[in-house]
């Protein structure tokens, strides 16, 4: 589904403090499966989960999406496949302080204009889902950890993507939390969804739900493990 | 179209959530805001009001009025006078008025006498030792109907009136100061001789002959100075230019604090409203989407604001007869005239005050946004 062709990604390119966060990365990623990067702080998990997501753009290499190109394309296309196609669930779920659970959730849909009313009963039906029907006009910094990562979930999935990228998504949960993410996890890939995540916590790495793990290091691939 | 209209719909939903969420910081601004708006709409729709008020009375004040002048002084109208000007074609009516000033010591305050004139607001018949009153005299010396009143002239000699009327509360504006009498009763307080006036008014039977006649006026009598009505009209127009401006030079103090203020406020992003921005964008808002929120921001408080403002400038100015500014715009330093204006709203001036106000905290608020909303949306995932 996405095929990244020697992706390089360099940062400050050109002064004294250039960096390079990828160093050529050939990588397949299937579609309705759950794929995991995994590494160390800094080996590029986040830059990669970026690329993919169309966030940024590669110094070089090719990012093909469904067969197309799209690593060259200008902002305006890359944010209109970012917000139809992906989804994103971010490590400290960058929720909107002082909005309610629910119009966080719709934030994602805000710039297409679709039905209003379609648009509340969507994030209505998605906070049910994850057992927060009752918080929905709470205003977020109110719930839990849990709870707003289920927020950062349901706002993931409300223009109802292909596929959900996640970044470090157990990082702040405990054992407990984590094991029900991966149950939602597992609940998404049956509905189909394609999966990318980072993490490095071996609850998730070692779950049944991952289908593959991607190890990375210092910007490489030095082995794939299936 | 539907499309658009519901993104708009959705963004300007945001923008009240996200103001909401800083409701005594937004309020305070928006009070402040509509403040300054209300003080600038006042003193706009007060003068523009009273330009107009001030033009709708002099259309009936004759089109010249000729004084006579020695040693550049203006003196009285000597027997003979009329008569000559009688031969100049075009002339219609003319007649000689008698009007003069009288300081009364009670009250500290000039009053205006005067001998009504035929084509006046004035036209009435007044009885020996009776006299016509306007409101804010009767209003100073506690005066009505019937009452017997004395004033002493210039040469030391009193004189009892007794009040027949007070002039009707509508014409205030320009009959607050003034005491009328019959012609014999003022030459008499005045100790002006018979056959001599104050001033002469002319009326034209042609308005676009004015200045041609004002030409013939000037050679046939070259002691008189002529005070044309249009020239009387452009007084007043640049009086009330020139009050308005003193009042708002005062204004521009807490003007300029207010846009240092709406500046600071609308330009300055704090590091949460960066982070929010970056969120965003990350979650598939593009540039553009971003500035439109912050445009409706903008737009919404301001145009709060400013109906907010020029509403209550209406009620000011036209309900409570601009109580703030009286002072200094009406311009009478004890008889102050109490009289409600028309209400009058030029479109022109709203849409001055409009772009003046509106237009620069939109800017404002939108312009700073632009450097923000352009960083890449990977900055979130990095952060």
């Amino acid at each position: 589904m996405i095929k990244l062709t020697n992706i390089r990604k360099a940062y400050n390119q050109g002064q004294h403090n250039e960096f390079w966060a990828l160093n050529g990365i050939d990588l397949d990623i299937e579609a309705n499966k759950v794929t995991a990067l995994s590494g160390p702080s800094g080996s590029g998990k986040s830059t990669l989960l970026s690329i993919v997501g169309c966030m940024a753009r590669p110094t070089s290499g090719r990012v093909q999406l469904a067969g197309r190109d799209i690593s060259g394309l200008p902002e305006r296309f890359l944010t209109d496949i970012r917000r139809s196609t992906f989804g994103f669930i971010f490590q400290q779920y960058n929720l909107i302080k002082g909005l309610s659970a629910r119009d966080n959730v719709m934030l994602p849909a805000y710039p297409l204009g679709g039905d209003w009313r379609a648009l509340h009963e969507r994030a209505d039906m998605l906070l049910d889902t994850f057992k927060l029907g009752h918080r929905c006009h709470a205003p977020v910094e109110w719930l839990s950890g849990g709870e707003q990562q289920r927020v950062a979930i349901a706002r993931a999935l409300i223009n109802d993507p292909l596929v959900v990228i996640a970044d470090e998504p157990t990082a702040n949960l405990d054992t407990v939390l984590s094991r029900e993410f991966l149950s939602i996890l597992e609940s998404l890939k049956q509905q189909g969804k394609t999966i990318l995540l980072s993490s490095h916590d071996s609850l998730v790495v070692e779950s049944s739900v991952v289908d593959r793990v991607v190890r990375l290091r210092d910007g490489h691939l030095p082995e794939a493990a299936e | 179209m539907k499309t658009w209209i519901g993104k708009q719909q959705a963004l300007i939903d945001f923008t009240l959530s996200s103001l909401s969420r800083r409701k005594l910081k937004n309020f305070g601004l928006l009070l402040v805001y509509a403040l300054i708006v209300f003080l600038l709409a006042s003193v706009m729709l007060f003068t523009h009001a009273l330009r107009r008020e001030a033009a709708l009375v002099l259309k009936n004040t004759p089109e010249v009025i000729v004084q006579r002048m020695v040693a550049g002084r203006h003196d009285l109208i000597p027997p003979g006078y009329i008569e000559k000007l009688g031969r100049i074609r075009g002339v219609q009516h003319i007649e000689g008025r008698l009007w003069g000033y009288f300081y009364d010591p009670v009250v500290r305050a000039n009053y205006t006498f005067m001998a009504p004139t035929a084509g006046t607001i004035n036209e009435i018949q007044i009885a020996d030792s009776e006299i016509v009153i306007g409101a804010a005299v009767a209003r100073e010396r506690g005066l009505e109907h019937g009452n017997l009143i004395s004033f002493r002239s210039y040469t030391g000699k009193l004189f009892v009136f007794t009040v027949a009327s007070v002039l009707p509360h509508d014409a205030e504006l320009v009959s607050a100061d003034l005491v009328l009498l019959n012609p014999a009763d003022y030459r008499a307080f005045f100790g002006i001789p018979a056959d001599h006036y104050t001033d002469i008014a002319l009326s034209v039977a042609n308005p676009q002959e004015v200045r041609n006649i004002a030409a013939k006026l000037s050679e046939t009598l070259p002691d008189a100075r002529l005070i044309l009505r249009e020239e009387v009209l452009r007084t007043y127009e640049s009086i009330f230019n020139w009050r308005e401006g003193i009042v708002l030079v005062l204004l521009s103090g807490s003007i300029l604090a207010f846009a240092i203020f709406a500046w600071e406020k609308a330009s300055g992003l704090s590091a949460e409203e960066k982070r929010e921005i970056g969120i965003l964008k990350a979650i598939g808002w593009e540039t553009g989407d971003v500035l439109k929120m912050k445009f409706w921001e903008g737009a919404l408080v301001s145009l709060t604001a400013f109906l907010l403002g020029y509403v209550a400038a209406y009620w000011h100015v036209f309900h409570f007869s601009t109580a703030l500014f009286e002072p200094v715009l009406k311009g009478w330093s004890v008889l102050y005239p109490r009289f409600e204006l028309v209400p009058v709203v030029d479109g022109f001036q709203v849409a001055t005050l409009f772009f003046f106000t509106v237009f620069p905290y939109t800017v404002a608020t939108i312009v700073p946004i632009w450097r923000a909303a352009i960083t890449d949306p990977d900055a979130v995932m990095r952060g």
